[in-house]
């Protein structure tokens, strides 16, 4: 059913996800924005003014915010993927069906996971670019080019998490499972992802765990691009891994999927 | 008003599912067995059988959302392997669950529906005027779906399903679970659309409803199909023109039915009542009346295709 490029099918669907974007748009304000405001002010702030490590200890950061935030933003990005490929897939598939009565149009499950991908993706983009934009100003970013670079790279960080979380939840026959991806994925990955504290902190073993998540590889891709300190071959390997992950993610969502709708 | 062209043509139609387990190899159950059917252009086509017998799946193999496992289906004479998304393109879906969008108000659900399809904008905004007129719901285009009724829901999901000007139509239990005002207008609904020429498909365990809307039916058990023809033909068949119902107390039926059995063409026993196939159901009540015995309520009706089914499966439909 997977067609290589579904692209004119996935347009199709652009009508539906305006509708769903317009309903819900409200409601990810506190989500996008609030949310992740509040830990700025509080870690990187308030709790900043007690943290006054060499900047050479904190990944080359001027200040304790200025290297959380930019974490913290690719941080924003994973979650928003993550709540958008989980409930509401769920609801896709179960609770309202609406997969149902789009398999049953001329419309192919590799077109629908498309569609739906781009929907996360223009959720990413408005929220994290908004947050780009407020931090902008607090002078935590040192680089302007590589902080608009940072916008798609937050796209690449959406969708590494989007698509295996998506092919996840597209099988699963209930959602108790979600509170394992909340609970030990997400919020360990938020803590311990060189978000708040370099990655080296964690002694040898953990930190070379912390190098094979997603979320590390995110975050210092994002912060070598905000600091205007790019070291290239590893923003080649940051970059490398969030595609595949994002491609076989893609690939197993669409053949999760099909299985589960069509039988 | 049909022609001979081809619409569905099934020959020895199987489907089976694996039901997987979670240690050894699945369980392999076949839901239809080979099946033969041919819908003609223009016809209202019913499959009859009670819960299980293998409608929806068969419906869910016409509409190109469930592969075929085994024989050959045909619809517009393509194959649904490789041409799903043409034949869904041309045809009509209102399924047996309800697939509605309750988040978005009726209007909502019939536009982004309508653009699933690939129809112009303001081609499907016409066409929903158009639709919410026909399925009488017009005040109630801003209208939450939760906030409407089972019947109005059904009517929604009608119009949703004609969006595309289906050449086929397919109502998976299209009326049950509605009061039967709420019948008789969807019963209105799809006479209406019958007269248009557009060919029906439909599923039901209402004999009654197969009676008015199918030219031609397939009474449906157990994933195969046990008779065919006409509701009149069946009916003539498989049954005597009337019965006569008689109930005696609780328990007694089974063992009066010897007594009677030589007064009517045929019997069936009932757990609550015994019904007596004949021609002339008044009198076979007056001999059974002259035999002494005092049923303790008596009726004589036409015979329906529930009696049809009755005597081809030995069940009835209500089970
Ligand atoms: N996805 C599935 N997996 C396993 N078994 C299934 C599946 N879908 C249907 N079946 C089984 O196939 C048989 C036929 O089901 P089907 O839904 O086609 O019957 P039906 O005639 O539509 O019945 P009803 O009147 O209850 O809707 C049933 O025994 C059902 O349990
Ligand atoms: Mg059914």
């Amino acid at each position: 059913m997977a067609t290589p490029m579904p692209l004119s099918g996935a347009l199709r669907l652009v009508d539906y996800w305006a509708i769903v974007y317009k309903r819900t748009w409200k409601g990810g304000v506190i989500t996008s924005f609030v949310t992740p405001f509040f830990y700025i002010l509080a870690m990187g702030v308030l709790l900043g003014d007690f943290v006054t490590a060499d900047p050479a200890q904190l990944d080359g950061a001027p200040s304790y915010l200025a290297f959380i935030a930019p974490g913290m933003v690719a941080v924003q990005a994973m979650t928003i993927a993550i709540s958008e490929t989980t409930y509401p897939v769920m609801g896709m598939v179960k609770w309202q069906r609406i997969y149902y009565s789009m398999i049953a149009s001329p419309l192919s499950v590799g077109e629908i996971v498309l569609a739906q991908l781009g929907f996360v993706l223009v959720r990413v983009l408005f929220s994290c670019g908004v947050f780009l934009a407020v931090l902008a100003p607090f002078g935590v970013f040192e680089s302007v080019g590589g902080t608009l670079a940072a916008l798609p790279v937050q796209l690449l960080i959406g969708l590494a998490f989007a698509t295996p979380v998506f092919a996840f939840a597209a099988g699963l026959d209930n959602e108790s499972a979600f509170a394992l991806i909340f609970r030990l994925g997400m919020i360990p990955l938020t803590l311990f992802s060189g978000t708040f504290f370099p990655i080296g902190n964690l002694g040898p073993v953990l930190e070379a765990v912390a190098r094979v998540t997603p979320l590390w590889q995110g975050v210092d891709l994002t912060r070598m691009l905000v600091l205007g300190d790019v070291d290239w071959v590893w923003a080649a390997v940051h970059v490398v891994y969030l595609a595949a992950l994002a491609a076989v993610g893609w690939w197993l969502t669409v053949r999760r999927l099909t299985r589960r709708l069509v039988k | 008003m049909s022609d001979q062209t081809s619409m569905i043509s099934a020959r020895g139609l199987r489907k089976s599912f694996v039901q997987r387990s979670r240690k050894g190899p699945g369980i392999e159950f076949e839901a239809v067995r080979g099946i033969d059917v041919d819908v003609r252009r223009g016809v209202a086509f019913g499959f009859l059988g009670p819960n299980g017998a293998g409608k929806s799946s068969t419906m869910r193999m016409i509409c190109c959302v469930s592969p075929v496992s085994g024989g050959e289906l045909r619809i517009f004479g393509l194959d649904p392997a490789t041409h799903g998304p043409e034949i869904r393109s041309r045809i009509g879906v209102c399924p047996q669950e309800d697939t509605l969008d309750n988040e978005l108000n009726v209007w909502e659900n019939l536009y982004v529906y309508g653009r699933y399809f690939g129809l112009p904008r303001d081609v499907v905004r016409d066409r929903i005027d158009e639709l919410l007129d026909f399925v009488q719901l017009t005040e109630k285009a801003q209208a939450k779906v939760d906030d409407l009724s089972g019947g109005m829901k059904r009517r929604l999901t009608i119009a949703r399903s004609l969006i595309n000007k289906p050449e086929i139509l397919i109502l998976d239990e299209p009326t049950t679970g509605l009061d039967p005002q709420a019948r008789h207008v969807i019963w209105d609904r799809l006479f209406r659309l019958k007269q248009q020429g557009v060919t029906l498909v439909l599923t039901t365990h209402y004999m009654d409803e197969a009676e008015q809307l199918a030219d031609r039916l397939v009474v449906m058990d157990k994933g195969v199909i046990v008779a065919e023809g006409s509701p009149r033909e069946l009916i003539e068949q498989y049954s005597t023109r009337e019965v006569a119902e008689i109930r005696f107390g609780v328990g007694e039926n089974e063992a009066l039915a010897p007594k009677v059995e030589d007064l009517a063409e045929r019997v069936e026993v009932l757990p609550d009542r015994l019904l007596l196939y004949t021609d002339d159901g008044e009198r076979a009540l007056q001999d059974v009346l002259g035999r002494g015995l005092r049923p303790e309520t008596t009726l004589v009706r036409r015979a329906t295709l529930e009696d049809v089914f009755l005597r081809l499966t030995g069940r009835s439909l209500a089970d």
